[in-house]
């Protein structure tokens, strides 16, 4: 006879209500290690989408996505002489707000170096990649705009003609693509009056300085190429820093996540020892509340085990119920969050099992308590 | 046939001015098949030499056997007493003590499954046993469901569910009104006379002791033996 379920079915809703409790404590915990993931996944995703084996960056910086970072677009056509090179492509990024219907819009522009690169390899969910040089953006599907719909940037119109799903930036915010020479001409864009009155302070010259600029150069090596030997020739060029793409994500994890990943991870394990001391603050509850049971099982002579067994069960099954309802409250609310909160099978079976560790060793005070329990104690009245 | 044998029980609570000697030499034995009142005045030792007959508060002198067999002697237990307490030895109480999220089918199961019996027998014997005491139409009730008098009756089933050669009772009757503590008596004298169980049953209620076989009586730790039911009565 399975004593653990036995109570349970008498107090279904009580234990239910209680393991649900546990289980919206423990989608807590879920979620904080699925923000974290999925800060990781975001930070480094354009870095791996773009394919690129180098960034060459401006001299002495870490590149655009840690801090500024300006080279001049010339780069581009020194990068395309090393030998191995596949293709050598600009890339500049920016951030913009602007209105769009009555909506806030936060944007990362980022640019795509037309004609080379349309957009082929973005996750589309609708529409298409770029089919002109000019006016035409893919957004991702987090800015909430329609295709077709007008996106004004600088003094134009750009008309949304493709929806991409999960491209967002290191912030968490949507990533929008369109040509570097868009993007070039949004991020250098100046209101008539502004740059009638920047080209009277520069004494009646243009407002602007120097040639084009970008954020940086991206290289992809031919397959077999010498990557050693085209990373040594980069180290050579004194006006600015290569760093191959590993390196460029260890510096954004670096210097986006690192502080946020200590962050939430000393918040995960608060919560998992709250989380510990609440399942065994109801586990001991559970079993003091049957002291008189214990007894009189221990006065009938019942074995160690029983005793042991039913407590351990009633822990294991609020654990597992608890990690249930986590779940269930996970699938329901995670994708309601602003970030994205990655939890795939790895995360849950590791929630699983932490769930069951603690189920474990929250049963170890009321198992004491148990076998502590005098059978003498039902004849106390 | 002894079922239960107490020689020279000493059990001594305290030291110094706060001593308390509950058991001052108490010898006794039981039958198969007799019932026993033990009675006397709180504070007499009553509960103390239930409590040691039952292995559950060791005494600190002296010698117990079960059905023939010593199991605790100089305040030393012999065996595993947990495990002579399953087999051969039941317990009733002022309450009934079941377990409340168990069915009365259930409760006195238990007592047969802790006892290593597979569940489909543990189901029909519990089944047989709270027919034979008149429940027979109560066994999926939940203890919360039944009367007092109804709630000890499945507290003797559970407690004679593995058939030990002894039941001993702490006041069954206490909780119970004149007409339900008669038919418990009744019953306890049924189990001793129709299936050989040997019944202690610790008492105050002077009223029942025309059905009981044998008469004791503790008082400052010292057992004695009253001549008859009868008498008892008179005194």
């Amino acid at each position: 006879m399975n004593l653990a379920w036995r109570e349970i079915r008498r107090q279904k809703l009580r234990f239910l209500a209680t393991a649900v409790g546990l289980g919206l404590l423990f989608a807590v915990v879920l979620a904080m290690g699925g923000i974290y993931k999925g800060m990781v996944e975001d930070a480094t995703l354009l870095i791996d989408s773009l394919g690129a084996d180098f960034w060459i960056v401006q001299r002495d910086t870490h590149g655009p996505f840690a801090e500024r970072s300006v080279i001049p677009i010339s780069v581009e056509r020194r990068a395309r002489s090393l030998p191995g090179v596949e293709w050598a492509r600009s890339f500049s990024t920016i951030t913009v707000e602007r209105e769009v219907g009555d909506r806030n819009v936060r944007l990362s522009l980022v640019s795509l170096s037309w004609p080379d690169d349309r957009g082929a390899w973005l996750p589309l969910r609708e529409g298409r990649a770029l089919n002109a040089a000019h006016r035409e953006i893919v957004v991702d599907a987090s800015l909430g705009l329609e295709l077709g719909s007008e996106v004004p940037l600088g003094d134009e119109h750009y008309r949304v003609v493709g929806v991409t799903s999960g491209m967002v930036g290191s912030g968490g915010d949507g990533l929008a693509f369109l040509t570097l020479s868009d993007l070039l001409r949004v991020s250098s864009y100046m209101p008539p009056e502004a740059r009638r009155l920047a080209r009277a302070a520069a004494g009646g010259n243009s407002a602007s300085s120097g040639g084009v600029q970008v954020s940086a150069v991206l290289v992809r090596m031919k397959d077999g190429a010498d990557r050693e030997r085209a990373a040594e020739q980069l180290a050579g060029w004194s006006d600015v820093s290569a760093w191959p793409t590993s390196t460029q994500q260890s510096f954004v994890l670096l210097g986006l996540v690192d502080k946020a990943r200590r962050q939430i991870g000393l918040f995960r394990v608060i919560l998992v020892i709250v989380s510990s001391i609440v399942v065994s603050q109801i586990v001991y509850n559970m079993t003091t509340a049957k002291t008189r049971e214990i007894a009189l099982l221990k006065l009938m002579g019942a074995r160690t085990r029983v005793i042991v067994g039913m407590i351990l069960q009633q822990s294991l099954l609020l654990s597992a119920l608890a990690y249930l309802a986590a779940l269930g409250t996970g699938a329901l609310v995670f994708p309601i969050f602003p970030r994205r909160v990655v939890v795939g099978p790895e995360e849950m079976l590791t929630a699983g099992l932490l769930l069951a560790a603690i189920g474990l060793f929250s049963s170890l005070a009321a198992i004491y308590r148990a076998l502590r329990t005098s059978p003498m104690t039902i004849l106390a009245g | 046939m002894e079922a239960i044998r107490g020689v020279d029980l000493h059990k001594t609570y305290g030291s110094g001015n706060t001593e308390v000697r509950a058991l001052r030499g108490v010898s006794i034995q039981v039958d198969r098949g007799e019932l026993v009142a033990l009675l006397g005045p709180s504070g007499s030792g009553k509960s103390t030499l239930l409590t040691a007959l039952g292995l559950l508060n060791l005494p600190d002198r002296g010698e117990l056997a079960l059905a023939g067999e010593v199991v605790v002697s100089g305040g030393r237990a012999l065996r595993d007493l947990a495990a002579v307490r399953r087999s051969k030895l039941g317990f009733v109480f002022q309450k009934s003590n079941l377990i409340p999220f168990l069915t009365a089918l259930e409760n006195v199961r238990l007592g047969l499954e802790i006892n290593d019996h597979g569940a489909a027998e543990a189901k029909r014997r519990a089944a047989e046993l709270l027919a034979y005491l008149g429940m027979q139409d109560r066994l999926q009730n939940y203890p919360e469901q039944l009367s007092g008098g109804q709630q000890q009756r499945v507290a003797i089933a559970r407690a004679l569910a593995v058939d030990p050669p002894v039941l001993l009772a702490d006041e069954p009757t206490a909780a119970l009104d004149g007409s339900r503590s008669r038919d418990v008596i009744g019953l306890f004298r049924k189990v001793a006379h129709e299936r050989g169980t040997a019944v202690i049953v610790v008492t105050h209620d002077h009223r029942l002791l025309d059905a009981f076989d044998t008469l004791y009586e503790m008082e400052d730790g010292l057992l004695r033996r009253l001549p008859n039911g009868a008498e008892a009565n008179r005194r």
